[in-house]
């Protein structure tokens, strides 16, 4: 019932839009969003398509927990073939655009083709229509949405759109929501850009209904209530946000620092969410102002900050000087740590940056600082450079260098490209901290090992939102694993991977695991949709998509040889720290990884496994 | 005792869920446009405000009103609408100095904040102390505590 059971169809190359029934029988073995739209995306989509060609789709899609009371309910996903990876990419995103969608009565919208000149997407409840965005072409995101609002004379739309990063071709380019909210990963925004569509501006007034009211009300109450007494959920991430790890995973030994040369910065408490809450030397003010909430959320970890005005990075730019959105743990991380910066006002412009222009910060911060080793070891030069000097630690240049790659100018256009085809180009593609072609965020796997089997088996390239064993290898949720050691790994990943596939085709957040197990929120789906739902049958749909995602990526060309990491991380030992001496043992975990997940030794799924899961 | 919707602004995240409970407590349905209080938000300043009528004992809605739709709650001192005798005329609206009172096209007729019959559902999914249902006489109380707080601890003086 909470499904709308319509879909938009957008045709960008012959400028129409047309509405469709929802593929019932779909929705109930992919539930929504991720698994909904990737299960439509694979039945379309040639899995060898050239990511940014108008033949490569790209669907935005809500979940059916979106837009309802259910906690935590205003996520969405983009789908499409990533223009970083050239893999599955399934982008995430919260803030209110998501809800919005719902609101105006749709479960998913489908763009395929490429408009000959800029568009957007104009959305209000049933009425949908592509429109001229030739002024809008050229804006950054932040200006895109005051526009919007401005030529649709209503406050109250929400917009999705690209910054000049996107229009530039820049291979990381995010699609970002509500001004500082993004689908950040795997150059969803490069995708979109290639389609000359600028923005989606959406004002939805019809409702969301769900199937069976009074149970669905009882059990959201229930997981508000544990997300309340939880620790992490109800004050660690309400008052640090994702930031309140900074400072543990630096202890731990496992904060990739300088390129990954190192386990632990030794700026982090300098860069964290205690710094955030701390006053300045300059000014006396804290960084950080407020705390705030993503559509529906109790949790409310979103940060709000202001910068010092005069920190060189904004001096004399009044529009850096307002209230924006914060750093949150990957983004200080990457900018920082990665690149051996720990001047946090500045990380916090970076972080600008990224929202303003439309870019993920954990791809830019890892290439620079991979720009960083090639400067340090001379295969790179001022003269590649224009003049910038690309140390560890130079936060000038670092703040110069975000600049550019927002713009698509100077030497920005190479970082723009991501780290291994620049590392490539420079000779040294060992020094592309990736999987998959895409980053690894900010868990280093010598100090957490069942982040190393995650990296290398995420299906979109590295990443830390496919399988999150930092929750118990760290913070011992559900239950605490050692992290040196890579024994069980292989379950733990692939039960992450599972229930996070679920929790991301529901429309709700990953973050709300932290506190509520499968079983706290399977009542709020069964009373959400019609049928009889149990966490069985979720569990079965997440490894079904899962498995779905595995096959496209083999389709397009990946092999069991992708999944790997980088040699640093296998053979160059941490220094210092708990980890001091340890490599990742991906190639012990791998293995027994595809063993537990039904696949051949080379990391195919076998019939039986495909048959078993009703694919 | 007459309790009042009493709204602190400085805590709200901003996370629509009172709009939530109260289209669906109103209108069986999640749909925050059509909630009776709205959070707005004012990113330049990273504020987010909740909304809603106050129960203006002289209530001008109520005074304005030419068929006598809307009337007191003896109970909960709300200011209700009629829906049979409310005409949609949107007088009231035009009276309402807060614009709290407003026409659903839907129904034809306005809807306003009723206190849910004196449990009002906004107040029991709010995730902060943004909301809360006290008694109407001391909406004051917390302030004064505050403020008497750093009277009392000297903070006021040293501060000058």
């Amino acid at each position: 019932m909470a499904w709308t059971k319509k879909i938009l169809r957008v045709d960008l190359s012959g400028g129409t839009c047309s509405t469709e029934p929802l593929n019932m029988e779909w929705a109930t073995k992919y539930l929504g969003q991720r698994g909904l739209a990737t299960k439509y995306f694979v039945e379309e989509c040639d899995p060898k398509v050239d990511p940014l060609s108008p033949e490569n789709k790209m669907i935005i899609a809500t979940g059916p927990l979106t837009g309802t009371a259910a906690p935590t309910s205003g996520r969405w996903s983009v789908v499409c073939k990533g223009a970083l990876t050239g893999a599955i990419a399934c982008s995430n995103s919260g803030g209110f655009f998501g809800a919005e969608l719902k609101n105006a009565g749709w479960d998913m919208i489908i763009f395929e083709g490429k408009s000959a000149t800029p568009v957007y997407l104009d959305i209000e409840n049933d009425q949908a229509s592509l429109k001229d965005a030739s002024a809008l072409w050229g804006k950054s995101v932040w200006d895109t949405e005051d526009a919007l609002r401005d030529i649709r004379g209503d406050n109250d739309i929400r917009i999705a759109s690209i910054g000049q990063a996107g229009e530039a071709g820049n291979l990381f380019a995010a699609i970002v929501n509500d001004k500082d909210r993004a689908a950040g990963r795997s150059g969803v925004g490069a995708v979109m850009g290639s389609k000359n569509l600028k923005a989606i501006a959406v004002r939805g007034t019809l409702g969301v209904q769900v199937s069976d009211p009074m149970k669905f009300m009882q059990a959201t109450g229930a997981c508000n209530q544990i997300l309340a007494d939880n620790a992490v959920t109800g004050e660690g991430l309400p008052t640090y946000g994702t930031q309140v790890l900074m400072n543990v995973i630096n202890e731990t030994g496992a904060l990739p620092t300088r390129n990954s040369s190192d386990v632990q910065f030794e700026g982090a408490s300098k860069i964290g969410g205690e710094a955030m809450t701390a006053p300045r030397e300059s000014d006396g003010k804290a960084n950080l102002v407020s705390n705030s909430a993503c559509f529906g959320c109790p949790i409310s970890c979103q940060r709000v900050s202001q910068m010092d005005p005069e920190h060189f990075a904004v001096r004399g730019q009044p529009k850096y000087h307002g209230k924006e959105g914060g750093l949150e743990y990957e983004a200080a991380w990457a900018l920082g740590a990665a690149t051996g910066v720990s001047d946090l006002e500045a990380l916090t412009f970076c972080n600008y940056i990224c929202n303003e222009n439309g870019m993920d910060p954990i791809t830019l911060g890892s290439t620079v600082a991979a720009a960083m080793e090639l400067y340090q070891i001379g295969a790179i030069t001022s003269a590649d450079t224009g003049g910038l000097v690309l140390e560890f630690g130079n936060t000038e240049s670092l703040v110069e260098i975000c600049k550019q790659t927002g713009l698509g100018e100077g030497f920005g256009k190479e970082i723009g490209q991501g780290s291994l085809r620049m590392c490539k180009k420079y000779g040294h593609p060992e020094l592309s901290m990736t999987v998959k072609g895409q980053e690894f965020p900010a868990y280093d796997p010598r100090g957490i090992q069942g982040m190393g089997l995650s990296y290398a088996t995420s299906n979109r390239g590295a990443c830390h939102l496919r399988g999150y064993t930092v929750s118990s290898e760290i913070l011992g949720i559900p239950e605490k694993t050692d992290p040196l050691t890579s024994d069980g790994k292989a379950g733990l990943v692939k039960a992450f991977q599972d229930v996070t596939a679920v929790v991301d085709s529901s429309g709700t957040c990953i973050f709300t695991t932290f506190a509520l197990s499968l079983d706290d929120i399977t009542p709020m789906i069964d009373a959400d949709l019609e049928g009889d739902w149990t966490a069985e049958t979720l569990l079965d749909l997440g490894e079904r998509i899962w498995n779905m995602e595995r096959q496209f990526n083999l389709d397009a060309g990946f092999t069991g040889a992708d999944d790997a990491l980088p040699d640093r991380l296998l053979k160059e030992a941490a220094k210092t720290g708990p980890a001091e001496g340890k490599v990742n043992e991906l190639g012990k975990m791998l293995p027994e990884y595809y063993e537990l997940r039904g696949w051949t030794p080379e990391g195919v799924p076998s019939n039986e496994t495909l048959a078993r899961l009703n694919m | 005792m007459i309790k009042a919707l009493h709204m602190d602004v400085s805590h709200c995240t901003g996370c629509h869920q009172c709009e939530m409970a109260c289209s669906y407590h109103h209108e069986n349905v999640f749909n925050p446009s059509k909630s009776r209080i709205k959070i707005f938000s004012f990113p330049e300043t990273g504020r987010n405000v909740p909304y809603t009528c106050t129960q203006c004992a002289e209530a001008w809605c109520m005074q304005a009103c030419p068929v006598d739709a809307i009337s007191v709650n003896v109970k909960t001192g709300a200011k209700e609408v009629s829906d049979a005798l409310c005409v949609g005329c949107k007088v009231c609206t035009i009276a309402c100095p807060f614009g709290t009172i407003n026409y659903n096209h839907t129904t034809g007729k306005v809807a306003k904040c009723d206190l849910c019959g004196g449990d009002p559902d906004c107040v029991k999914v709010c995730p902060t102390p943004a909301l809360s249902y006290i008694d109407a006489e001391l909406t004051g109380m917390g302030k004064m505590r505050e403020w008497a707080e750093r009277t009392d601890s000297g903070a006021q003086a040293t501060a000058t």
